[in-house]
């Protein structure tokens, strides 16, 4: 598994670069994860961020954009708005969990 | 006198109070079966149905003739589950009380769920294979279209039977080189997935196979709306993509009473442990088949994969004891692929679809992830086995949990 340095810290991310680890989580690491894919974090992403990793840490899995719609509060339209194209991925990978699984 | 108390029969449902009822003292248990339909249907035959291969009319058989003596059978639509109180409400104000209940009511399309989907070009320039009635209407449709764009469209997943687009634009693009006019259909598949499927390797061959047969790949297309007069989709990032006739798989949702009673998640599945289908909020509440969360095909062989270790688990938990049988999310599906062949897949929770040869390693005599006559036979063969085999709860000659051998791992 391999560990990068990100915020200053250790972090294991798996071959896609998401983070492994819930607790390795903070929104420094979150802030630096955003930047890497450009994405300027604002007060609505944070909103967004938050929710998902609540969220997770009550399910366990990472919630859908339809979870975070219907349940979160957060329109799909403004998700595609906050983190453009690939919303589901995006939104995980700053909140440090995993990519929502394509269910087969 | 204890209560087990069924509500749908379907696929999965009709399989429960099949398995259930002779494990069960008649003496000491009571089975019913709650269903708002009186006919049972062939699903997987739909898919048929617009080429004209199935009729509409041998995919329907009475209900109360799968439900076994010893078992009510009781008409009606389920209005609301006091879980609480461990009484189910009909819509027409019956109350029935269980001890033990079964949520088998599935998944269904809900074309209402996607702006402008159901509303002016609805069964015209805008269709679906999901039902009896988009089926034959589909057919209709298809028996006189003289070409055109064709978009083939999934919503959102999950969805019954996931490789069922799949299938219906191999079978689309087979029907039409067959009538002659292939040269006229621009056929476009276009799905919410990163690629033609959700797993790697089976992704790749089948997004091969679109490539081979000419049908373009739109991906990563989450809809935002369907816009009938002006024949387009939209998405949510302002993609649009132009069609004449569109063939959507609409969004899939358990039944509303699900959400009503407080029993669901966000698409109304109720949320189980994937391993026994129990329940994670009620101790006295198991859902199996679609009508679960567990994350592996929404298809009716997990459904009998399923109930192959049920039985056994459900036993001990009404006795108190742990249940020992543990579901692996074992799925499989043939995969029809046009011009008389299919494909056939096989996996669970963590194996993906693999080539390879099924049952029999090395012999098969069906063939994983790869074109074969003998697995589109395989597939005509299924309907017969599905009346006669699995809805009566006999067991497959196949292992209920997936197996590695005869699989090729040089892909991964």
């Amino acid at each position: 598994m391999p560990v990068a340095t990100i915020a200053g810290q250790e972090i294991h991310i798996n071959d896609e670069g998401y983070l492994t680890e819930y607790d390795e989580w903070n929104e420094d690491v979150g802030q630096e994860l955003a930047q890497n894919i450009g994405i300027d974090m604002t007060d609505d992403h944070w909103a967004v961020i938050r929710f998902l990793r609540e969220d997770y840490k009550e399910k366990g899995e990472t919630a859908t954009t339809r979870r975070v719609d219907k349940v979160g509060g957060f329109p799909t339209k403004q998700q595609f708005q906050l983190f453009p194209k690939k919303p589901g991925k995006k939104m995980s990978y700053i909140a440090g969990l995993p990519k929502p699984h394509g269910c087969v | 006198m204890k209560k087990l108390l069924v509500l749908g029969a379907g696929t999965a449902g009709t399989m429960a109070v099949n398995r259930l009822r002779p494990l069960l003292d008649a003496d000491e248990w009571s089975v019913t079966i709650v269903d708002p339909s009186g006919t049972h249907h062939y699903q997987p035959g739909y898919l048929f149905v617009p080429f004209g291969i199935n009729r509409a009319e041998d995919l329907v058989k009475p209900t109360k003739r799968f439900i076994p003596e010893g078992v009510e059978l009781i008409s009606g639509d389920v209005d609301r589950v006091d879980a609480d109180a461990n009484i189910v409400s009909l819509a027409d104000g019956t109350e029935l009380s269980y001890d033990y209940l079964i949520i088998a009511t599935g998944t269904t399309p809900r074309p209402d769920q996607t702006p402008g989907m159901d509303e002016s070009g609805w069964r015209s320039s805008v269709h679906e294979f999901y039902t009896f009635e988009g089926s034959q209407a589909l057919a209709d449709k298809l028996a006189d279209w003289e070409g055109g764009r064709l978009v083939v469209h999934v919503t959102e997943m999950p969805i019954k039977c996931p490789v069922a687009p799949l299938e219906f634009a191999f079978l689309a693009d087979a029907y039409f080189e067959e009538a002659g006019i292939r040269d006229k259909v621009e056929l476009t598949y276009v799905t919410p997935l990163d690629g033609a499927f959700t797993k790697p390797v089976a992704s790749k061959h089948l997004g091969d196979m679109l490539d081979s047969r000419n049908i373009a790949l739109e991906a990563d297309f989450m809809i935002e709306s369907v816009d009938a007069e002006h024949g387009r989709i939209v998405s949510y990032d302002e993609r649009e993509i132009p069609f004449d006739l569109l063939v959507t798989v609409p969004l899939n949702m358990g039944a509303d009473y699900v959400e009503r009673s407080g029993l669901g998640d966000e698409l109304n599945y109720v949320p189980v442990d994937p391993a026994t289908m129990l329940s994670r909020a009620h101790d006295n509440i198991f859902a199996v088949g679609d009508a679960n969360d567990i994350p592996t095909s929404k298809a009716g062989s997990v459904a009998h994969f399923e109930m192959e270790l049920f039985g056994a688990n459900f036993l001990n938990h009404i006795a108190g004891r742990p249940m020992r049988e543990h579901f692996d999310g074992h799925a499989n599906c043939f995969v029809e692929t046009g011009h008389g062949k299919a494909m056939l897949i096989d996996f669970n929770y963590d194996t993906q679809p693999l080539p390879g040869k099924y049952p029999l390693p090395g012999i098969g005599p069906f063939s994983l992830l790869r074109e074969s006559e003998i697995n589109h036979w395989g597939k005509l063969m299924f309907r017969w086995m599905y009346w006669h085999v699995l809805l009566p709860g006999k067991d497959l000659p196949l292992p209920a949990l997936m197996s590695m051998a005869g699989k090729d791992t040089e892909d991964l």
